[in-house]
């Protein structure tokens, strides 16, 4: 035992620790096992998850910090822990067959997604900026690997080395942006940090630092401007990849964002950092721009997309920006909402790619809108869920959707951010038409274009049902989740109610 | 005094070298200027009392990264840099414009901060750097309040690795 | 002593710096002398023996001639790169001397109110600072091959990058398995660890408790000062003389000096490390020196036999033992230093 800790912080560690083990057992089985075998290592992967799910069981409930003061064991942490491992798991599922037919080796795949849970993990229970960078750079090396893995492919290598390019950038940014908080308060601890910044400190440098760390977050967020990157990579990585890419980075980035910002930063929200046109401003200004930018150009640009993946990196785009308005709205309310659609939309959007990976097939890329002719008739039931998920994205009532919107806007307009609200309605509006278009290419039956049935794999089949059983029950019950998340919210620490209205 | 005159020194080298990375022709005289940038870094870590850090800085990024960049530029050996884009020109309006703002923001940092001194960072200068042994000190704390990151950061490098192996290897 | 002048421990210290400089010239002049006449007994033959007594004076003739020689330059050559290059190499061998210890203290002979370290510069880092410097000498060598445009230089200086890279894993790993023991980076405090001896007869060398590291050691010792049999950014029969083959007079003689400078440091650093460095019996602490010189004479020795004896191996073979054999010995190494230190306590 290293001096300093106790078994209790191994004990609460063990998540991390059963994903680490697990990755390294899948690294030494893909050497160990008979190239025939290759199946066998998708099934590891997924008991991994199930095993670090049981691990997280300890954590529940609990309220504390671990390991020297760096990681917390708090709700907050726990449920964006379940919401990566859920991810993980179904990206690992929808996987087999995508990497058969793409030639890709599956046994340094799955490690690479296993590290990126990891990293992810460490991003939700970083308490201290040291930790939080560590976790995002683990998360983002894993993924700069993934979007290149189809090595022959020109688009993933191209969208590999935007990604990496930009990605690098973007980290540099952020960290400058902690490095200034460094500076100011001698401490890399966000409590620490909380509790010596007052009003004023260090001029116009801590306007500065929040304006790098907004910019270094917003990039991974994929939050216009900062938002480039996101069609060109999501098009060019393997399908399962964008998938986990923009619900599993995006949920992760959004944790770290909240845990720098609501309780590292929290006596800044509604003012402190100056004043702008005679009304003082803090970091929720900069959030507020960025969220009706981000759902607008979102949305706006979704709506003349050809491809699947790049319509849905739009739609992404949009959703980051919705979510972002919870985090506007800032009070316990605001944060849970967020929170809520985070988890909703990781089910909704992780189904509709798994129709996409599900289109996939020897010698059809399948990612085009015109791919999805005729669906209907060949595979209703494929079909019907991606019509769930799609009024669900568009935010239609009795899906999970509609709920995820109805509780932020809900906030927004708590919060007294009426404007927001409106714009962020609005939006959704304009989001149906290119989530209908979808719908409607399966609806269309072409005789001609018709191909041969292509069946769906088991695994497919069963992250579909669970997308679907999910999107629905949440939109019948979502009580289930507002609870977990509202007890997680508060975990976060009390914010205070806003200024800026 | 000295120690002023020094720093200052020190820090116009690395702007210039800085300056020189980012405009040199040639990308092996890049790298050069990155090297002297790279010292004169750790010439500052020593002043601050940090000699670890400074040598670390030397060994690792001068000696080793920045060896193996030198070792990919000769190979690719790249004569001039790649055409620029055909809309230069705008691209450099508008790096100017954004060279502008980003010169203001910095000389309005400056002019604030003189004027109004912060408390948070006159406490932060104030506590007192660790000046001497600090490779044990380094060492205390990387194994004992900072190891969960730091076995973090061996996956991350392992990550690191596989991934290099993995996308460059012609056959896996 | 006139006011202006600075206080005598300054001065010292100058001199101090001056003396281990100029020794530090005439060891590699000494060596070339050597590796000649050692060669020449090997091969059956006479070596130099015209200049001074059996030609003991034939590197200062060498030196004189090459001054006078013309600086050439190839046209296409980088005139800024090619023209540093041997001045990295050369100011890396002599810098990474400054912190090795080659004795106690002196006061010379009572001159001084405080005796004075034989010892340029002790800091608390001093092995990390040998190794880092170490490391800048590998641009001098890159950049010669790169700036003078030519192929031959060109492979040899991506040669011994390579090469440096890949073999100053092991260095440093060997290197840790003895700070471990020693529980100090500060040369003078592993030396004076090693002070002492077993049952009477043997003395308390890391040597003996590291025997695979002093191999490991040496062996990336060979390594990094481009040694045979591990000299390819010179092999002459491949690529003329490799990275230095454009280099003429005064800059060439720069490269050469390096190169011997730069063994010397390696068997100081051997000598302290896992030698004892300055400690053995018989002569009194003012005269300890002597024995450093003798032990890093001998190690410097070794290495003149072994070029003499051993051919280069291959390029792709030199790789392979780099990183198959050699680092993977050095890691189990370290890992059973390390747990015979946790074990024994």
């Amino acid at each position: 035992m290293p001096p300093g800790f106790s078994s209790s912080d191994f004990y609460y560690l063990m998540p991390e620790l059963v994903i680490t083990a697990g990755a390294l057992l899948v690294l030494a089985l893909d050497v160990l096992l008979p190239r025939a075998w290759e199946r066998v290592l998708s099934w590891v992967t997924v008991a991994v998850i199930l095993g670090a799910g049981l691990a997280l069981v300890p954590s529940a409930g609990q309220n504390l910090t671990i390991a020297r003061d760096l990681v917390a064991i708090d709700g907050f942490a726990t449920f964006f822990k379940v919401l990566f491992l859920v991810a993980a798991a179904l990206t690992v599922l929808m996987s087999p067959r995508y990497l058969t037919l793409e030639n890709v080796h599956p046994g340094e795949y799955y490690f690479l997604v296993l590290c990126a849970t990891l990293g992810m993990m460490f991003m939700a229970g970083g308490v201290d900026l040291i930790t939080l960078f560590i976790g995002l750079e683990t998360m983002a090396v894993s993924f700069y690997v993934l979007t290149g893995i189809i090595r022959p492919n020109k688009r993933s290598n191209e969208a590999a080395i935007k990604y990496f390019v930009l990605g690098a950038f973007s980290l540099g940014l952020l960290l400058y942006g902690m490095s200034i908080l460094y500076g100011l308060t001698g401490s890399t601890h966000l409590r620490v940090i909380a509790t010596s910044l007052v009003a004023g400190d260090g001029g116009l440098l801590l306007p500065f630092a929040v304006m790098l760390l907004v910019a270094g977050i917003g990039f991974k967020i994929a939050a216009v401007p900062f938002h480039m990157w996101a069609p060109d990579v999501y098009e060019g990585a393997p399908t399962p990849i964008t998938a986990f890419l923009s619900v599993g980075s995006k949920a992760a980035s959004f944790a770290m964002l909240l845990r720098i910002f609501v309780a590292g930063l929290p006596a800044f929200r509604a003012d402190g950092l100056g004043t702008a046109w005679g009304q003082p401003f803090g970091w929720g200004a900069f959030f507020y721009v960025l969220a009706v930018v981000t759902m607008t150009v979102g949305n706006l640009a979704a709506l003349t997309q050809g491809n699947i993946k790049r319509l849905l990196a739009y739609s992404s785009i949009a959703h980051a920006g919705y979510i972002l308005i919870g985090i506007v709205a800032g009070s316990t309310r605001g944060v849970s909402a967020a929170l809520v659609y985070l988890m909703i939309y990781a089910f909704m959007q992780l189904g509709a790619f798994a129709v996409v990976v599900m289109l996939r097939r020897k010698d059809i890329i399948g990612d085009e809108l015109k791919d999805l002719t005729g669906l209907y008739a060949t595979h209703p039931g494929a079909a019907i869920a991606m019509l769930v998920f799609m009024l669900s994205l568009g935010g239609i009532p009795p899906t999970a959707g509609f709920m995820g919107k109805f509780w932020v806007f809900g906030a927004a307009i708590d919060a007294g951010y009426v404007w927001l609200a409106v714009i962020g309605v609005l939006n959704s509006a304009v989001s149906l038409y290119y989530y209908i278009r979808i719908v409607v290419f399966m609806w269309i039956s072409e005789e001609e274009e018709k191909s041969a049935a292509f069946g769906i794999s088991p695994a497919v089949a069963t992250v579909l049902a669970v997308t679907l059983a999910m999107t629905v029950l949440l939109g019948i019950y979502p009580r289930l989740l507002f609870d977990f998340a509202q007890a997680s919210a508060a975990s976060l620490g009390s914010v205070p109610s806003l200024g800026l209205r | 005094m000295f120690e002023s005159i020094l720093f200052y020194t020190l820090a116009a080298f690395i702007l210039g070298f800085g300056v020189l990375v980012v405009t040199a022709r040639n990308t092996v005289h890049c790298v050069v200027f990155l090297v002297a940038n790279f010292l004169c870094v750790a010439m500052i870590y020593v002043m601050l009392g940090a000699e670890f850090l400074a040598i670390i800085q030397v060994l690792v990024y001068a000696g080793g990264i920045v060896v193996l960049y030198l070792f990919v530029v000769m190979l690719v050996n790249l004569k001039r840099g790649p055409d620029a884009a055909p809309d230069r020109r705008r691209q450099s309006r508008v790096g100017f414009v954004l060279a502008a703002v980003m010169l203001a923001e910095i000389s309005a940092i400056l002019v604030y901060s003189a004027a109004r001194p912060a408390s948070a960072v006159a406490a932060a200068a104030a506590t007192p750097l660790q000046t001497v042994g600090n490779t044990e000190v380094v060492g205390m704390l990387l194994y004992t309040d900072y190891l969960i990151p730091f076995e973090v950061a061996s996956m991350l490098l392992l990550v690191a690795m596989i991934g290099a192996i993995l996308l460059a290897k012609k056959e896996i | 002593m006139p006011a202006w002048l600075p206080p005598p421990a300054v001065l010292a210290h100058l001199g101090l710096i001056l003396v281990v400089f100029n020794m530090l010239v005439l060891s590699a002049a000494f060596m070339v002398w050597m590796e000649r006449k050692v060669c020449a007994y090997i091969q059956d033959r006479n070596g130099p023996n015209r200049v001074g007594f059996e030609g003991v004076l034939q590197p200062f003739a060498d030196v004189i001639k090459l001054l006078f020689k013309e600086e050439l330059r190839p046209k296409a050559a980088d005139a800024l790169l090619f023209a540093i290059a041997p001045v990295i190499s050369a100011a890396a061998a002599f810098a990474a001397f400054a912190v090795i210890p080659f004795g106690t203290s002196t006061t010379l002979w009572g001159l001084l109110d405080q005796p004075i370290p034989l010892q340029v510069t002790d800091v608390n880092v001093a092995v990390l600072v040998i190794f880092a410097i170490t490391s800048m000498g590998i641009y001098g060598i890159v950049l010669a091959g790169w700036s003078s445009n030519s192929k031959y230089s060109l492979l040899g200086g991506l040669r011994s990058s390579a090469q440096m890279i890949s073999y100053e894993l092991s260095y440093g790993l060997a290197l840790a398995a003895v700070i471990m023991l020693a529980g100090s980076l500060s040369l003078r405090e592993i030396v004076l660890n090693q002070a002492g001896t077993w049952w009477g007869f043997i003395p308390r060398w890391y040597v003996f408790l590291q025997p695979i590291g002093f191999l490991i050691f040496m062996t990336a010792g060979v390594a990094e000062t481009n040694r045979a049999p591990f000299d390819f950014p010179e092999a002459e029969q491949e690529l003329v003389a490799g990275y230095h083959t454009e280099y003429s007079s005064m800059s060439f003689a720069m490269f050469f000096l390096a190169e011997y400078v730069n063994m010397v440091t390696v068997s100081a650093v051997a000598t302290s490390l896992f030698l004892g460095g300055w400690l053995g019996p018989f002569l009194p602490d003012w005269l300890a020196w002597v024995w450093f010189l003798v032990k890093v004479f001998l190690i410097l020795f070794f290495y003149v036999w072994m070029r003499w004896t051993l051919p280069r191996y291959r390029y792709d073979q030199l790789m392979e033992f780099g990183w198959k054999y050699l680092l993977p010995v050095a890691v189990l190494n370290l890992l059973a230093t390390a747990a015979l230190i946790l074990w024994i306590g």
